[in-house]
């Protein structure tokens, strides 16, 4: 079972805050959508809003063309994975995961049955009778999710699910949660700060920043050509070069005004648009790429961050011709 | 220091628990009166005791009513804790504090007040009387310890049991409450042992049937007797027996 989500024009207010002055967004069936921004933009409470944990100050939220206003979370046809996993620590994985069939009447013998497909779907076949306790951060995540899946709902959210796990589990992690998303169908709201999780994961990402849609798209589109400013610096690290009427401290470059927005991997000794001579302040060597600070030879004040092949280290001082593509000129 | 600290300790538990020693040692007197000298050792005032009806009597209606009032304080202090911990109302700070504060009420004055409210309702003292005076200073103590007991976790478990269609009551009864069941039974055994040796509302509140700490009193009233040390030490002997399961079962569960 899967079902579109409409956000129609949801204002939040707690007090005289306003969280969320007024969010529309349409989420298609079995769509993967990320909810990405930093802390306190407002995606944990349009989350919520979702789940029934809190109802909106105005506006409608149709799940499956449903309006759910006055719905609680326990009619919603949603479930959520909650960061803190909010397992029930005095239950075995197996009756954790049957827990919303048990709510919904289904019988033992066919709960069991359902736990355990759900428990091989996140890989922890024949754990059914262990306890939350003697799981890792990683395998309770994965319970929670299994239970939260086991009740086949119509929209699955993810609260920062992977926000408690170390770096190289999170990877791994983003990998299983896209392919039993695809195995499964569900449409998967996920709230996240982490942009690289984001575009790892995501058919469409949804920034938000101070309880508004700053952009949206698919990874590729939001990363490349970013709609605004925060945006494109949110989704990774970006150079600024100020430009008016297709002049810039370094030169004329691209035509417009604004802000020319290039990331550090878009410069190198080749490419489409000349940015002249720089002087290496430093670099480093970081695995996949060099990193090194230059000041343009131009415009000395300016500092711009770029990554090199990985064979060449520059020594700091050495002077490079540097070359930049896939420009963007942001308002 | 070393040896000071030895003297020390000593001195402190046996400023705590001489008195029941002493108790103890002189409900074997073989003898008339509980005073030194220890004359011998018998267990014929035990005999005598569990043979009058009135003491076993007492003692069977003491249990009913810690067994009884302990109970309808744990679901009363719990209904309340859950509710705190869950929903802020305004004011809720001050609430909490109102529900706690009978504990520092003397029991002379909870007890006075409810024979009055209770002269005033034209309802008769008797053990459901007593039993109520004892959910009044038993709640407050269940409600404290249960509420300190809830934490995030708890809450965060409460909102998924939600979230995967539990109702309230579901919520309460296969989530909150087995999550809280080490404070659930610390709650209930010191309810049980406060209420087992409560005396002053018990002796406002009952007339006819009365509890072992009343009975013990009215036999007082005839002269000391190694009876009543023997029946001291069996009220002894089943509060702490209640002390030690409460400490045995949270133990349990820890580790």
């Amino acid at each position: 079972m899967t079902a579109g989500l409409t956000i129609d024009r949801v204002v939040q207010r707690f007090g005289d805050a306003v969280v969320l002055p007024g969010i529309d967004l349409e989420i298609a069936a079995g769509e993967f959508v990320v909810l990405l921004g930093p802390s306190g933009c407002g995606k944990t409470t349009l989350l919520n809003l979702i789940a029934g944990f809190a109802e909106p100050t105005s506006g409608r939220i149709l799940i499956g063309g449903r309006d759910m206003a006055g719905i609680g979370p326990k009619d919603r046809p949603t479930t959520t994975v909650f960061q803190d996993y909010a397992l029930f620590p005095h239950m075995t994985l197996a009756d954790n995961v049957a827990f919303g069939l048990r709510m919904r009447g289904v019988g033992r013998s066919a709960r069991r049955e359902r736990a355990e497909a759900m428990l091989d779907l996140v890989g922890l076949s024949g754990r059914g009778a262990a306890r939350p306790h003697e799981l890792s951060g990683g395998q309770r995540q994965r319970v929670a999710l299994a239970r939260a899946l086991a009740v086949e709902p119509e929209v699955l959210l993810l609260d920062e699910p992977l926000g408690a796990l170390d770096l190289k589990l999170r990877r791994a992690m983003q990998d299983e949660l896209k392919s039993i998303q695809a195995k499964v169908g569900t449409t998967f709201v996920h709230v996240t700060h982490d942009q690289e999780e984001a575009m790892a994961i995501a058919d469409r990402i949804v920034v938000m920043n101070e309880g508004r849609i700053e952009d949206q798209g698919p990874p590729r589109q939001v990363y490349l050509n970013p709609r605004t400013l925060f945006t494109a610096g949110f989704m990774g690290e970006i150079n600024r070069i100020p430009l008016a009427d297709g002049r810039s401290p370094l030169g004329p470059l691209v035509p417009g005004s604004g802000t020319l927005c290039l990331r550090p991997e878009a410069i190198g000794t080749e490419g489409p648009i000349a940015l002249g001579q720089a002087r290496v302040l430093e670099a480093a060597f970081f695995g996949t790429h060099v990193r090194a600070h230059v000041a343009p030879v131009a415009a000395p004040e300016l500092r711009l961050v770029v990554h090199l092949p990985q064979k060449a280290l520059p020594a700091p001082g050495e002077v490079l011709t540097l070359f930049a593509r896939d420009p963007v000129v942001l308002p | 220091m070393r040896p000071l600290a030895w003297a020390y300790l000593a001195a402190a538990y046996a400023f705590i628990f001489l008195p029941v020693v002493v108790l103890v040692a002189f409900s074997f007197q073989d003898g008339r009166l509980p005073v030194p000298p220890l004359r011998g050792v018998t267990l014929d005032w035990y005999a005598k005791v569990l043979s009058d009806r009135a003491v076993v009597a007492a003692l069977w209606n003491s249990l009913a009513v810690a067994a009884v009032s302990s109970l309808v304080a744990l679901v009363l202090g719990f209904l309340a804790a859950h509710a705190f911990a869950r929903v802020r109302l305004p004011g809720s700070a001050a609430l909490r504090t109102l529900i706690v504060a009978p504990m520092a009420v003397s029991s002379l004055i909870i007890g006075l007040g409810l024979l009055s409210v209770f002269n005033g309702l034209g309802i008769r003292p008797s053990l459901v009387t007593a039993g109520i005076g004892h959910v009044v200073i038993n709640l407050p103590l269940c409600f404290a310890i249960l509420y300190a007991a809830m934490g995030d976790h708890q809450r965060a478990a409460e909102r998924a049991a939600r979230d995967l269609g539990a109702s309230e009551a579901r919520v309460l009864w296969l989530v909150s409450a087995p999550m809280l069941a080490p404070a659930l039974a610390a709650a209930f055994f010191l309810s049980l042992t406060f209420s087992w040796d409560e005396f002053i509302i018990a002796f406002l509140l009952t007339r006819f049937d009365v509890t072992l700490p009343v009975e013990i009193w009215s036999m007082l009233r005839s002269g000391l007797s190694p009876a009543i040390n023997a029946v001291g030490a069996l009220v002894f002997l089943i509060s702490a027996g209640a002390v030690v399961l409460a400490e045995l079962l949270l133990l349990r569960r820890r580790t």
